[in-house]
């Protein structure tokens, strides 16, 4: 793809960021951002995956234009977000990873100052609706707990109306519940066209929210597409089963035996004692397990076949390098 | 999408509407911190009580029975000065530097809201509350005190309490731009107003005092600012009480620490650790 598709909200080409190494040492510079090319297309939900230290709030707060680049090409809405005015600010919405929101003031409060600076904002009341704190809307911030208050994070980063929303780990530190809603405000959000360019280590977040998926370690995007391909490509099936306490079998036999002889996955044996074969061809290593299973008259009681989640393709891909 | 490009654009809110509004909003959140209402409204008041019990029927002044004055000219001069000094001065130091550990900062600067309406929303409320503050403490000086005001100085008081209230406003956005976290703006400023009131004619006169003392006061702006509010309340000066050598004293600290404050001034929160934060942020300043 070029640099000249201007429809797209997001282009980044060659994004690359360098701080100077915290621990003085070790000489010379931390890269954080390697080399990291990336397109959102408008109404896109884009999830950016990856642990602790990947580089994922580098690059989307270089995004923002909180932080300035060390090299490479970026634009927001057609614009240079490091000198992105009024004018961008006006049409982003931004979710930082630390709320930063006025403990001493009501959710009402903090929402009705902050929409004053934009241009066609929402209603307080539309947005305190949205986010569904009606009940709190004249409780402190500081008095609300952490999935409330990031909800008013949230709120605070939709009531300009943006175009384009950055949400950097919008539900960490979230119970099962409040994920869960959560993830239907986003999804509401997308529906009416709003760009998302999110970050979580969540996998099942990126799962259900995204429409692609960029899976990001050491600044540099190491696969990219829809959850649905990243599991084709990278996932495929698992065939598992536990070995029956007998000691007619032996795990070396299973290992280096027939099974792993005729299998076309990779077999490992989890902590817990069970044969995991991942496979791009479950059919035919189901077939290959059961024959060998009969042949010796021994009985598999949980043998399974599940289709890989995309918890599975990030330790894969976790593996791989 | 949500903005529809026949949709006729929406205007910029004015400027005015949004000081005005950012002004509200920190006088808000002031008045919902305790320790700053103690620190910035009570402390001085408690001040001018207690001192005014102690030396209130006082005079001060060196030399002959001519030029001595009754403390509670003194005093209450000198702490209305200190009133705005809190108001300002400690009060920047202290809640930006809070705002700024907290992301408020940070979020706010995701905002449309021009920087320097933030900033100028926060100067504004401290403004007003040092100007509050000079009120209830003259106030409080006529009604219990007996403190006279003599209308020819009154355009050099309120000449000085500009100058003093803008340079000392400008002096705490500078420590909250400097320093980087927020208990260590906090400690700077109070380490460096209480001691400095001590040699500075706002708790006690040092007319009388050793000379280093003298000459300590003398580096600071808060001395000349205690000063030149006080001659505006001296009996034995004739005349307006004008100090134009101690304003041009005041307004050039002033001015120094409006360069360092535009120059230094930092959004981003410095973390928690002190050494380690202090090297983050000089990395992040490098780029
Ligand atoms: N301000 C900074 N100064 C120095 N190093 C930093 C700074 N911010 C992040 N880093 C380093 O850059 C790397 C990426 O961090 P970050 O972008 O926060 O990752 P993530 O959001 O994926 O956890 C880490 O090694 C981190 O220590
Ligand atoms: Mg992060």
């Amino acid at each position: 793809m070029s640099v000249s598709e201007p429809m797209s909200p997001i282009v980044v080409r060659g994004l690359r960021k360098e701080y100077r190494s915290k621990d003085s040492s070790a000489s010379g510079t931390v890269v954080a951002v390697d080399g990291l090319d990336l397109d959102v297309a408008a109404g896109e939900v884009y999830a950016l995956l990856g642990h602790n230290g990947a580089g994922k709030t580098t690059a989307i707060e270089i995004l923002e234009g909180h932080r300035m680049r060390t090299s490479g090409e970026v634009k927001v809405l057609g614009v240079d977000p490091g000198d992105g005015g009024r004018d961008l600010r006006d049409r982003i919405g931004v979710v930082l990873q630390t709320s930063g929101v006025e403990p001493e003031l009501s959710v009402a409060e903090v929402l009705e100052i902050a929409r004053r600076s934009y241009r066609s904002p929402r209603s307080t009341s539309e947005v305190i609706d949205v986010i569904g704190l009606n009940d709190k809307a004249d409780q402190r911030v500081g008095s609300l707990s952490g999935g409330q208050a990031r909800r008013v994070a949230l709120g605070l980063g939709i009531i300009g109306r943006p175009e384009l929303l950055f949400l950097d780990e919008p539900t960490t530190g979230f119970d099962p519940v409040a994920r869960r809603s959560f993830w239907d405000l986003i999804s509401r959000l997308a529906a009416e066209g709003t760009t998302v360019l999110l970050t979580t280590h969540y996998l099942d977040e990126a799962e259900h929210l995204a429409d692609r998926v960029g899976v990001m370690a050491d600044g540099r995007l190491i696969a990219e597409g829809t959850p649905a391909d990243l599991i084709r490509s990278f996932g495929g099936s698992t065939v598992r089963f536990s070995l029956p306490e007998s000691e007619a079998v032996t795990w070396s036999e299973v290992l280096q035996g027939e099974i792993a002889a005729q299998v076309s996955g990779t077999v490992t044996v989890t902590a817990s004692g069970r044969v995991e074969i991942s496979s791009s061809s479950p059919t035919s290593d189901l077939s290959v397990v059961t024959a060998w299973a009969v042949s010796r008259r021994v009985e598999l009681p949980d043998l399974e076949v599940v289709r890989s989640s995309l918890e599975d393709v990030f330790i894969r891909l976790g593996q791989d390098r | 999408m949500m903005r529809s490009t026949g949709e006729t654009e929406a205007r910029w809110p004015g400027s005015a509407g949004l000081l005005l509004a950012q002004t509200g909003y920190q006088l808000k959140l002031f008045y919902r911190v305790p320790a700053a209402m103690f620190f910035t409204l009570a402390l001085p008041l408690v001040m001018l009580i207690l001192l005014n019990a102690v030396f209130g029927s006082d005079t001060v002044g060196e030399g002959s029975e001519s030029q001595m004055w009754p403390t509670r000219q003194f005093y209450t001069a000198g702490l209305a000065v200190f009133a705005a000094v809190t108001a300002t001065y400690t009060n920047l130091a202290n809640m930006i530097p809070i705002r700024r550990d907290e992301g408020v900062l940070k979020r706010w600067r995701s905002t449309p809201l021009p920087t320097w309406i933030y900033v100028g929303g926060a100067i504004c409320s401290s403004v007003i509350l040092a100007a509050f503050n000079v009120i209830v403490m003259l106030t409080l000086g006529v009604v219990a005190y007996g403190l006279e005001i003599d209308a020819v100085k009154i355009p050099a008081a309120i000449v000085t309490l500009a100058v003093g209230i803008a340079s000392f406003a400008a002096l705490g956005m500078a420590v909250a731009a400097v320093v980087p976290t927020a208990s260590a703006a906090s400690a700077v400023a109070n380490a460096t107003v209480l001691p400095l009131a001590f040699v500075s004619n706002v708790f006690l006169s040092v007319d009388g005092a050793p000379r280093w003392v003298q000459l300590l006061g003398d580096a600071f702006p808060l001395k000349a600012f205690a000063s030149a509010f006080q001659d505006t309340f001296n009996p034995t000066i004739a005349g307006a009480a004008w100090a134009p050598g101690r304003l041009g004293f005041i307004a050039l600290w002033g001015v120094v620490g409006a360069v360092v404050a535009v120059t230094q001034f930092r959004w981003e929160p410095s973390g928690s650790g002190g050494r380690r934060s202090r090297r983050r942020s000089a990395a992040e300043s490098s780029d």
